[in-house]
């Protein structure tokens, strides 16, 4: 199944330990050329640990990694000049201007003729018009945006991403996916940390990080399909009531509150006329009940429930 | 090569922009210039004294007069009772009190000793160990003088008391002026406060930024980012050189007895190790709060008052003498002194041209190899 000449990201029994805390605790996994992988889990679960292992910016207490086939470990040279890293907050240089970050980090990666490809990435991210404003004048999304201009600018064939649109408004988000489905095009590959489902789903395979373990990794689909069980949405004339009532019911495996309405995660053969029964027997009015496809969320939440049932120590 | 290039250009650029570059460079050494030039005088030039006359003899009136007139104790008031004097010591508007006796003159012509008190503010140890030294002179000066009366009174006239007079010769700072030795001292504090902190403060804020983790992902070595870091700073340290020299020299108008290109010579391998202690601050400090704290604390504070240039090393108990070896400071100050006030050249000065260096080396490659580490 795995062809190593497309074989991107190769990490093998990865480990990181700080002090008393093991970050990362073993991890296996295999990522090919021009895939976006998404990692998402619950903050603390080693996301961004494992991914400044992969960078180079801290060493792994057990384990290996190849990068494009170097050896992360001993061949860390050969990977630099071929990755990009955009970490979880804003870090370039503040009291320079768009240009000259840019220009930066294009000549310590002895990039050659580079303004054609800063005006290029500037037009790409529509920050054009404001190149020569200092980095520190510009806005959270307008930052990111630089941010991953001067990460692409001496053509990183892998980029790592750690939750590059926290704390980004919903517009300049869309815009930077735009511009990561264009990268994603060129043949780029991502490995991008996120906080964000929505964002997870369009990611062409996924992993769930918790307690510095990799539980599943496989594309949306699949991990959907991972569920045991199915989901209902329910709008109850009560919502309180209809969701203390439903808790305590065997076959409820959760519920969840979304404004009016309810998302009940119940084991495989609960039908919805039995759920409107238990409901009008508390005396809660069912106003609509449908069956939806159970999203990332409702797999990850149910997921990691079982797995801290299983091991409640971790927990 | 060009990597490093790059990288220095970067410094310099945000160097330029930094609001702070010209307080730091130039307002630092101005002020600690007129500091020292102007306000800072360790010299007792006068002792104020209240005198309480219970005598009022001619002889009482001669012994005050010889006070007033040496031009080191202006008379700040007269008293009639011992119990007057206090106020004068404790509000400190006068720091000895002169207690002329009743029956001082009589007793004087009786050819009895007399006892004569004289009362010092021991609360300034400095001030009051330096007038009394002069009240000694002048009052062993005026017994001396009784002396002579007397021989000639019984007919001795042409007898004289021997005398040993020491004729001294104040060899390098004839005036014994404590601001010749202070204002020079300033190029050493100054490049040390400049230099170690704000080397410190630049690599620490790359840290806090976050943009140090975004280097290490890019190709750049190590040693560039260290010699980026540093040689603006060496830069700015060699400035302040320039500008101490020349406030010292000129404006203040202490000369430089020896080369002032010696000087400036050693003054840059003061740099080096002030630049090695900035970065090694920087690899034990995560923010730049942290390194302010460290720097000032642990090498400032210490080093000023340790090296010789506030209070003298032979002064010191023997162990803290042995500590100063270790302070680059401490040999600074030597050779700030020496080229300054005694115009000595290399082949006297070259232990502690050779001791900085060795301290230079090892603190630059502790610092480099602690640097790298941390990278990784």
């Amino acid at each position: 199944m795995i062809d190593p000449s497309n074989t991107a990201i190769a990490i093998n029994g990865l480990k990181k330990s700080f002090e008393e805390t093991e970050a990362v605790r073993g991890v296996n996994l295999t990522i090919s050329k021009g895939e976006m992988f998404g990692l998402v889990g619950p903050d603390g679960a080693g996301k961004t640990t494992l991914i400044r292992m992969l960078c180079g910016i801290l060493v792994p207490t057990e384990g290996n990694a190849t990068i494009l086939g170097y050896d992360l470990a001993t061949e860390l040279n050969s990977i630099k000049p071929k990755i990009g890293y955009l970490s979880q907050r804003f870090s370039l240089y503040p009291d320079l201007s768009i240009d000259e970050n840019i220009e930066f980090f294009a000549e310590i990666h002895e990039v050659k003729g580079y303004e054609a490809r800063r005006n290029e990435l500037l037009e790409f991210t529509r920050l054009t018009p404001f190149r020569d404003r200092l980095a520190d004048k510009l806005s959270g999304g307008m930052k990111q945006k630089l941010a991953l201009a001067a990460t692409l600018i001496h053509k990183p064939e892998i980029i790592f991403l750690d939750e590059p649109t926290t704390g980004v408004d919903p517009v300049s988000r869309r815009e930077f996916w735009k511009i990561l489905s264009s990268l994603l095009e060129e043949g780029i590959t991502i490995l991008m940390a996120t906080p964000y489902l929505d964002e997870a789903e369009r990611c062409s395979r996924v992993g769930l990080m918790s307690n510095g373990q990799i539980l599943l990794a496989d594309t949306p689909q699949q991990v959907k399909r991972q569920m045991k069980g199915s989901v209902l949405e329910v709008i109850p004339s009560n919502l309180n009531k209809a969701t203390d009532t439903l808790k305590k019911y065997s076959e409820v495996i959760e519920v969840q509150t979304f404004g009016d309405r309810i998302n009940v995660v119940v084991e495989g053969n609960v039908a919805a006329d039995t759920l409107t029964g238990w409901l009008s027997k508390a005396g809660v009015e069912t106003k609509m009940i449908r069956n939806i496809q159970p999203s990332l969320e409702n797999v990850f939440i149910a997921l990691l429930r079982e797995r801290s049932e299983e091991e409640p120590a971790h927990a | 090569m060009r990597t490093l290039l790059h990288m220095l250009r970067k410094e310099f650029l945000q160097l330029r922009r930094d609001p702070r570059i010209v307080q730091l460079i130039l307002i630092g050494p101005i002020a600690q210039l007129l500091l020292f030039g102007y306000a800072i005088n360790m010299d007792v030039n006068t002792v104020p004294v209240v005198v309480c006359d219970m005598d009022h003899s001619i002889e009482s009136h001669d012994l005050i007069a010889r006070f007033s007139n040496s031009g080191y104790f202006p008379i700040v008031g007269y008293v009639d009772k011992l119990s007057d004097v206090d106020p004068y010591i404790d509000r400190s508007k006068a720091s000895l009190a002169l207690i002329i006796p009743e029956n001082f003159g009589r007793d004087i012509k009786r050819n009895a000793s007399v006892p004569l008190p004289v009362i010092v503010d021991g609360s300034e140890s400095n001030s009051a160990s330096v007038g009394l030294n002069y009240a000694g002179a002048i009052i062993a000066g005026y017994s001396q003088n009784i002396l002579v009366q007397n021989f000639s009174r019984r007919g001795f006239g042409g007898l004289h008391p021997i005398q040993v007079i020491p004729e001294v010769r104040v060899w390098y700072n004839p005036e014994l002026k404590s601001r010749n030795f202070l204002v020079p001292g300033i190029l050493g504090t100054l490049l040390l406060q400049a230099t170690v902190l704000l080397t410190a403060l630049a690599i620490v804020k790359e840290k806090e930024s976050g943009t140090m983790e975004q280097l290490i992902v890019t190709p750049i070595k190590p040693y560039q980012i260290i010699i980026g870091k540093l040689a603006p700073f060496f830069i700015i340290g060699a400035i302040d050189i320039v500008l101490a020299i020349a406030g010292t020299t000129i404006v203040l108008g202490i000369p430089v007895r020896g080369s002032i290109w010696l000087l400036g010579g050693l003054s840059l391998l003061f740099i080096m190790t002030t630049l090695g202690l900035g970065l090694f601050v920087s690899t034990v400090s995560q923010t730049q709060q942290q390194a302010m704290m460290t720097t000032i604390f642990f090498l400032i504070m210490p080093m000023n008052f340790l090296s010789g240039f506030i209070f003298p090393i032979e002064n010191m108990p023997k162990i803290i003498q042995y500590v100063t070896y270790l302070l680059p400071l401490r040999y600074f100050f030597e050779i700030i002194r020496d080229v300054f006030l005694r115009g000595v050249g290399f082949d006297v000065l070259w232990p502690q041209a050779l001791a900085l260096f060795i301290f230079g080396v090892c603190i630059l490659t502790l610092a480099s190899l602690r640097f790298r580490k941390k990278l990784a």
